[in-house]
């Protein structure tokens, strides 16, 4: 029920949007047609701007992960984490969602198929992935966007973020189901 | 702290290479997530001058200066270096608005307007303002009411029960997004990172770069015989 009115509602809010602007705009007289397209040139590029960065981010990720060194770190990490009652068969993929969407979403394929979507793996896993977002990717891109190259203190609060998303999503899920 | 990160993850990555013998998959990638980042920039192209025109023809008609007063008393305790009736303003609530019904082709133009807005409030042109900071910390925990892609991959294993994480997840992001923000305010304030602070460190390294298009009215003093070391 909550999820098909929020679906519908997503579907919905931007044409419904689109339609109104347009409308309240010319309205208002303001020459929409001209305006628009006025505006979308600056689309392009920010969207060229971007390149440098994404490629720079993205190819050390790429190696990152193609060289087994997700392991170690899991290694290393595993007993901090299943302190709090994490299981270990969760924290790659809770690494990697830091770091890349796809490979972590590929993660929780493989965990959701092998046990089961209503496991308490695959549950936790599923709030930790759907709880924040990849944060060198959107780092990267909104940094990259203004030609920004010193981040400051964004990536380490954006880790703690995704941290604290993995273990709510422990606690969350050990609360309401077990 | 972005020169380490990127050094470190090519390091390791070469070391793991050399000691598990994967050394042929970690270039390959190199060449995979090159072209995959360009395809998702051109990708981008399209959709971001669409929303960028639909963006601008709503600050013609006078709606972000609306929506912004609407809701000013958040923004305003969230950026307080941001005038409350700048365009960065409504260009962030859009953001937000479309990353919690989880329609990310929408968010993602209007972040990239926000940031550029806000970028016009930045005396340099390297360092990341306390806004920008702030507003990717918001991006970077998330804000959503409906988790699409998870949704759509448990989906796929089993419909069953598919749903039963929106709850959670709801839950969760609020609670990392908190995290997240509190850890922002907690981080400007310490000496590491403190905007001052970065700001010397730059200039006396000579790599720091005014913003030939700042608009604000505190631009950035260099001492005399500044010269940039950058190009």
């Amino acid at each position: 029920m909550f999820t098909t009115i929020i679906e519908t509602l997503s579907n919905w809010a931007i044409p419904v949007v689109i339609a109104l602007v347009a409308l309240f705009a010319i309205c208002k007289k303001v020459p929409v047609y001209t305006v628009f397209t006025e505006g979308a040139k600056d689309g392009f590029s920010t969207a060229v701007m971007i390149i440098p960065y994404l490629t720079a981010m993205l190819c050390a990720i790429g190696m990152f992960r193609a060289s087994g060194a997700m392991d170690w770190l899991c290694a290393i990490l595993d007993p901090i984490t299943s302190l709090v009652g994490c299981p270990s068969e969760v924290l790659p993929q809770g690494i990697m969602r830091s770091f890349s969407g796809g490979a972590s979403e590929g993660l929780l394929t493989d965990l959701l198929t092998q046990y089961g979507t209503q496991s308490q793996i695959g549950r936790i896993a599923s709030v930790a992935q759907g709880s924040t977002e990849t944060t060198f990717y959107i780092v990267a891109v909104y940094m990259g966007s203004v030609g920004v190259s010193n981040a400051r203190h964004s990536i380490a609060a954006g880790l703690l973020g995704d941290l604290a998303s993995l273990l709510a999503a422990v606690f969350l899920v050990n609360i309401i189901w077990y | 702290m972005m020169n380490y990160i990127w050094v470190g993850l090519v390091v390791i990555a070469v070391i793991a290479g050399a000691v598990t013998g994967t050394m042929e998959d970690v270039i390959n990638n190199v060449f995979t997530f090159a072209e995959e980042a360009v395809n998702i920039c051109i990708g981008l192209i399209g959709i971001m001058a669409f929303f960028c025109g639909l963006m601008k023809v709503m600050e013609k008609a006078g709606i972000c200066d609306l929506l912004a007063k609407a809701l000013a008393p958040i923004m305003t305790r969230l950026f307080p270096d941001v005038p409350k009736d700048h365009p960065a303003m409504s260009a962030m609530v859009l953001w937000m608005a479309s990353n919690m019904l989880g329609i990310g082709n929408a968010a993602t133009p209007f972040g990239l307007k926000a940031m550029a807005d806000l970028q016009t409030l930045n005396p340099t042109k390297n360092i990341a303002t306390n806004a920008q900071c702030m507003m990717l910390a918001i991006g970077t925990t998330s804000v959503t009411l409906l988790p699409v892609t998870v949704l759509g991959i448990r989906a796929s294993v089993q419909t069953e029960g598919a749903a039963e994480i929106i709850v959670p997840v709801i839950i969760a992001t609020t609670i990392s997004t908190v995290v997240g923000i509190f850890f922002t305010w907690l981080f400007q304030k310490t000496k590491r990172w403190k905007w001052e602070n970065v700001i010397e460190k730059e200039i006396a390294a000579g790599t720091l770069e005014v913003n030939d298009n700042y608009m604000g009215d505190s631009p950035i003093v260099l001492p005399e015989g500044y010269v940039c070391k950058i190009e």
